[in-house]
């Protein structure tokens, strides 16, 4: 599972976290809501030791990420996949050399494992035929999906995923919800995903968590946030900026 | 007026920290780049493809200086020497400067240009784009991924161009010298041979050598560091271009006062 306590980040002057807590149960998914800039990738790249809190606790699987040396870490990071928010994908190689790296990085997969396994993974976000192409060649809608083709590959134990739908159209990211539904029933990943897109998070999360203000202002099963009477959780779930006037 | 000067003192002193910290960073890049070389699976495929672009690529333009640089060393010999000094000296001057200076230095500071330039950006769009976060969560060490190859195919191939490079500009001396110079080719190859010693190719490894370490390296960490957009990839590779050409004039002399 995934354990962030009391996690404080700061950018020089810009404090973005200040005591962000959170749980990701092992096979749950949750997804995490909120503002633009409110600080979501940021929350991402700490669990995969990216980014290191200036104060506080990120642990996978009960191990402080802080403190894992360099084999260690890289140990971890094979066990998650991480579907960047711009897709981040190496633009130097074609799509499926750009899946394929994880899986040259797993012991004992041949040559053939591989080149299998990554067309299997292609195929599964509908970019078959397509893996041939460079980054520069695609739609960005395409990108996104090449992003999580390369995330999966590795059939990683937790996904970490940021904004896998935004600017996407209304059918790809229905396509995309099932898919982040059906690798958690296929690889029994356990899943972050971090979303604007509310329909999504309806869809795919076992519990939502709302962040504002540097920490989890709420955290509950998908229904009851939609019902919620925080009236900055309602603000955000209506996009009614009013409602947050009035609290201030 | 004390009030200025320890303004001033107190700015030199920061820009010294900063400058202090900066080559800290550097030695820290560096430092993860020695380890990364035990993960050989890693690097082992990709020294190769550098080493044709930072190397092969770089020919023409070092070889096109090293062609002129040859000729106006003659010019300038002949024009010098005239009636005080033998003139089968052209040789020597030609020789020895292409050799020990000019092939090195010239080599040095026209890749400084191409090589880490082309490094830092590269690598510095690769920062801002996330592609190196994106490696590092997919378990490359990003050492051994991006910066060992290239600092390693620089130092093989800075040493190969700029040997090619000087052997080309004493070609072009020696062109100049029996086509414009009235010198025969008994006389500059009497002067070529006069002053060298096989040191002089030593020193021009080592020396070379170096320049392909800075470079590269330079390069490297610039890009690393890249913040902010294609303005921050842009001064990713002002940097590494100033700051290599600099390191590679302080080595020069370094060179030259310890090993000569
Ligand atoms: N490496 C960094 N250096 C400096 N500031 C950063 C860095 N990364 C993030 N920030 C700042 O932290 C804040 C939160 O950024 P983050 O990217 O996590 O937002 P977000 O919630 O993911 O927003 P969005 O929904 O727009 O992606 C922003 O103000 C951003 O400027
Ligand atoms: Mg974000």
């Amino acid at each position: 599972m995934i354990r962030l306590r009391g996690v404080h980040k700061a950018f020089g002057e810009k404090v973005v976290l200040k005591g962000f807590d959170l749980d990701v149960p092992r096979g749950a998914t949750v997804a995490l809501i909120g503002a633009s800039g409110a600080g979501k990738s940021v929350v991402l790249k700490h669990i995969v030791g990216l980014l290191a809190a200036d104060r506080g606790s990120v642990a996978v699987d009960g191990r402080e990420v802080a403190e894992l040396d360099q084999e260690a870490l890289y140990a971890l990071r094979r066990r998650v996949g991480y579907v960047f928010q711009f897709a981040a994908l190496f633009d130097s190689m074609t799509l499926v050399h750009n899946v394929e790296m994880g899986l040259r990085r797993v012991p004992g997969l041949s040559r053939r494992d591989i080149r299998r396994r990554a067309a299997e993974c292609l195929e599964l976000v509908d970019l078959e035929g397509l893996g041939d192409r460079y980054p520069a060649e695609i739609s960005g809608g395409q990108r996104k999906r090449a992003g999580i083709a390369r995330a999966i590959a590795t059939r990683p134990r937790y996904l970490l995923y940021d904004e896998p739908t935004t600017g996407l159209d209304p059918v790809t990211t229905t396509v995309i919800g099932r898919l982040i539904l059906r690798l958690r029933e296929e690889i029994g990943a356990t899943g972050l995903v971090v979303t604007h897109d509310l329909g999504t998070a309806y869809e795919v999360a076992d519990s939502m968590a709302f962040l504002h203000d540097g920490r989890v202002r709420a955290h509950d099963a998908p229904g009851e946030i939609r019902i919620s009477g925080d009236p900055v959780v309602r603000s955000f779930i209506e996009g009614a900026p009013e409602l947050m006037e009035t609290l201030a | 007026m004390p009030g200025k000067t320890l303004d001033f003192v107190g700015a030199t002193g920061r820009a010294a920290l900063r400058f202090a910290g900066t080559v800290g960073e550097w030695g820290v890049l560096m430092q993860d780049t020695i380890r990364g070389l035990r993960a050989v699976r890693i690097w082992r495929h990709l020294v190769f493809e550098q080493m044709m672009r930072i190397g092969v690529a770089s020919v023409p333009i070092a070889l096109f200086i090293a062609a002129f640089t040859g000729i106006v060393l003659a010019l300038q010999a002949s024009y010098t020497f005239t009636g005080a000094v033998p003139v089968y000296l052209v040789g020597s001057l030609v020789g020895k400067t292409m050799i020990i200076e000019l092939g090195p230095v010239l080599t040095g500071l026209a890749l400084a240009g191409r090589v880490g330039a082309s490094i830092a950006a590269e690598l510095g769009t690769m920062r801002v784009t996330e592609q190196i976060d994106a490696l590092e969560t997919m378990a490359y060490d990003p050492a051994a991924y991006l910066v060992l190859p290239r600092v390693l195919a620089g130092a093989v191939m800075f040493p190969a161009v700029t040997l090619l490079a000087s052997a080309l500009g004493i070609v072009a001396g020696w062109l100049t010298a029996i086509q414009l110079l009235e010198m025969s080719t008994p006389e500059f190859v009497r002067g070529l041979e006069t002053f060298f010693v096989p040191f002089d190719v030593v020193f021009s490894v080592i020396k070379s050598f170096s320049f392909g370490l800075t470079v590269t390296s330079l390069g490297c960490f610039f890009g690393f560091r890249t913040r902010g957009g294609a303005a921050g990839v842009g001064r990713a590779a002002t940097s590494a271009v100033v700051a290599s050409s600099m390191v590679i004039l302080v080595f020069d002399a370094f060179w030259a006062a310890v090993l000569l």
